[in-house]
């Protein structure tokens, strides 16, 4: 095992798989000369040349369609977005092409492409570039979206979506590139769609995915400090997701709180929410929480994110509360 | 008033151009297109047909005239008005048919209706519904063509309506700095919808769009079969002697609605019927008298087996099979163990 940062880990990623495969390529606004915005493609440039890693114009329905175009035609393009709140002008090429030129086309297309870049918060930027999209993309028949929380799962997630001949929607985050972690050695690849339980526990389960897994992980700390014994459980994919791992996870723990950055209405959360009473009710001992953004845009002053992003607080503060413990 | 200028006559320089097949190829093409879309029309009207349907009768000249330039292997894309594309480039009119009755035996197993005939066999991306949404892909599928050195061309069509969409100029952008093997072909019919082009922007002449990109661009008359042709075997050979895309503007018109639902009460009867005056299928028609290179007995000879074509492919469709139920499920993924949500 060697120790990477994110960033680094989402490079070895692409390294591999445009040596392995000459159809892969790269395609943003400063991935090339520039070295990445946030320094994830640093050096591609130099090893790939200008062909296979492209700078673009800001021009993001123009550079996602052009992927979505040659990913048609038999390459398998790995678009950035410098964040995906700027896929909302890209969307149309996303949902109207990459997801469902397949089904239109009765088979005969599809189109292997991988959209990836940040998701969410990443400080005091305010309200248009703090947006989680995770759910939106999910969903979308056609597409799959993964939302790594650390290095070694963003190395195998990314290599596992390269090769995958389905769109792919990779959720990063400007918080997470420095993080440092322990990634496998040699190919290393993780399949799509399958959750990770981090940490095993009996009395309650705690769902997140992406960044938001350190919230979970910290709160299950907390909870361990007053004896309460917290499974966590990583989703890793949000299409598909995994609700096997939480089901089973449920129908052990009996309670079920669920950690996501994104607003509440239509999200990650509600959908596993609907999920679990359906199928697991007689095994809920208790309401199912959940920890989100307040139903509000993010402002930028900081006692305001800290009131509205979820966080440890919350989340031990819900969990007490399915557990009926006082304080 | 029509926004759509008068070309000046351009037929004289077409004499002894081709030999004499290609104006038959051209002839028996265009009509089949013109047959297939008039019995289409019929059919909609039974509603044997549904949802929209976008003909594309007195269009013909504008993809006719682009095959005939181009070479086997090059990659054609447009928007919704897509029944003839396909036609052009050999697709079987039984399954394009069979398509708009939402037949399994569909082009795109009844998957894609009017909008979404697909062809990968013959080069043909798609019908696209989202009004300038493939200009982009067509950058891309050009891209593709680059990237592996394959000397094709991607012909990349739309409708007057598209180059005001952010998607038509992010597109010409890219692909005249990246030098990419596109011809991007306005459909100019002089109506987005039922919005004349005049009344869209200042600039009514969309070859001058191409002159922000310093792309090279022509006005063509898509009227003429001939002059089509000539204009893409031009951009064409640019695109494939690397020196990149090329903006052409068919001034043509469509003697139909919008769509099926469309009376069409924006434009006037005489300005429909100008342009009749000048229809592409009768001016190949006279061409082929003119020159004797064929009789008007083998002309009617070439109808009735048209005619033919379009009742077979209307039998075929009727006879065919819907979709089953466990088809809803399949074409979504290309991984087939794709677990979906049930509900």
């Amino acid at each position: 095992m060697k120790v990477l940062q994110f960033r680094e880990a989402l490079r070895e990623a692409m390294n591999e798989e445009m040596r392995r495969d000459e159809s892969v390529y790269l395609m943003g606004e400063e991935v090339a000369e520039y070295n990445g915005a946030y320094k994830v493609s640093q050096g591609m440039l130099d090893e790939f040349g200008a062909k296979r890693v492209i700078d673009t114009p800001i021009a993001e329905l123009g550079f996602a369609g052009v992927g979505v175009g040659s990913a048609m035609n038999g390459l398998r393009p790995i678009i950035e977005f410098m964040t995906f709140n700027f896929s909302l002008v890209a969307i149309d090429q996303v949902i109207n092409g990459a997801a469902k030129v397949m089904s239109m086309s009765g088979g005969q297309f599809t189109v292997p492409i991988v959209f990836r870049g940040p998701t969410g918060n990443a400080g005091q930027l305010s309200s248009q570039h703090s947006q989680n999209f995770e759910n939106w993309y999910a969903n979308v028949p056609g597409l799959k979206v993964v939302v790594p929380s650390n290095p070694a799962d963003a190395k195998g997630l990314l290599k596992a979506s390269i090769r995958d001949n389905d769109p792919t929607i990779f959720m990063e985050s400007e918080l997470m590139y420095g993080d440092k972690g322990e990634v496998p050695e040699g190919e290393y690849i993780i399949p799509i769609g399958v959750a990770d339980v981090v940490r095993k526990g009996s009395d309650v389960t705690i769902v997140s995915f992406g960044k938001f897994m350190k919230v979970a992980n910290e709160s299950a700390d907390e909870l361990a400090k007053e004896g309460i014994n917290a499974e966590v459980i990583d989703l890793r994919t949000v299409r598909p997701i995994d609700y096997a791992t939480v089901i089973e996870s449920v129908k052990k723990t009996n309670r079920l709180v669920i950690v996501e950055e994104a607003w509440p209405l239509a999200s990650i959360s509600s959908e596993i929410s609907h999920y679990v009473q359906r199928v697991a009710f007689d095994y809920l001992d208790a309401p199912i929480h959940r920890i989100t953004n307040r139903d509000v845009p993010l402002p930028y002053a900081p006692t305001l994110i800290q009131e509205i992003l979820p966080n440890v607080e919350r989340t031990v503060k819900a969990v007490k509360e399915i557990m009926y413990v006082q304080k | 008033m029509a926004s759509v200028k008068e070309k000046k006559n351009t037929r004289a320089k077409s004499k002894s151009d081709f030999p004499k097949e290609t104006y038959m190829e051209w002839y028996e093409s265009m009509l089949l297109m013109r047959k297939f879309e008039e019995k289409a029309g019929q059919l909609y009207g039974q509603q044997k047909i549904k949802g929209f349907c976008h003909l594309y009768i007195g269009q013909e000249a504008c993809v006719a005239g682009a095959v005939s330039a181009l070479e086997k292997g090059d990659k054609y894309i447009t928007a919704y008005r897509d029944h003839a594309h396909p036609m052009a480039l050999g697709s079987d009119p039984k399954a394009i048919m069979a398509e708009l009755y939402g037949k399994a035996t569909g082009i795109s197993k009844g998957k894609g209706g009017s909008m979404h005939m697909f062809d990968k066999e013959n080069g043909f991306f798609g019908g696209h519904g989202i009004v300038g949404g493939q200009v982009p892909l067509g950058a891309g599928i050009a891209f593709a063509e680059q990237y592996n050195n394959t000397g094709k061309l991607c012909m990349t069509y739309m409708g007057d309506g598209a180059v005001r969409q952010g998607a038509f100029h992010e597109a010409l952008n890219m692909a005249m700095t990246m030098k990419l093997p596109v011809v991007f072909c306005i459909e100019n019919n002089g109506y987005a919808m039922g919005t004349s082009v005049a009344r869209t922007s200042n600039v009514t002449g969309l070859d001058q769009l191409g002159a922000s990109y310093e792309m090279p661009s022509e006005s063509v008359d898509g009227m003429s079969v001939i002059d089509v042709h000539h204009a893409v075997d031009r951009a064409a050979k640019r695109a494939r002697a690397g020196e990149g895309p090329t903006l052409l503007e068919f001034r043509t018109y469509r003697y139909k609605g919008h769509s099926m639902s469309d009376p069409a009460k924006y434009r006037t009867k005489e300005e429909v019927e100008q342009y009749k005056q000048r229809d592409p299928i009768e001016q190949i028609r006279q061409e082929i008298l003119d020159q004797k290179i064929a009789t008007e007995k083998d002309l009617a000879a070439i109808g009735d087996k048209i005619k033919e074509i379009v009742a077979e492919a209307v039998k075929f469709a009727e006879e065919s099979e819907y979709p089953t139920a466990e088809n809803a499920y399949t074409d979504v993924y290309a991984d087939a163990s794709y677990p979906f949500v049930e509900v």
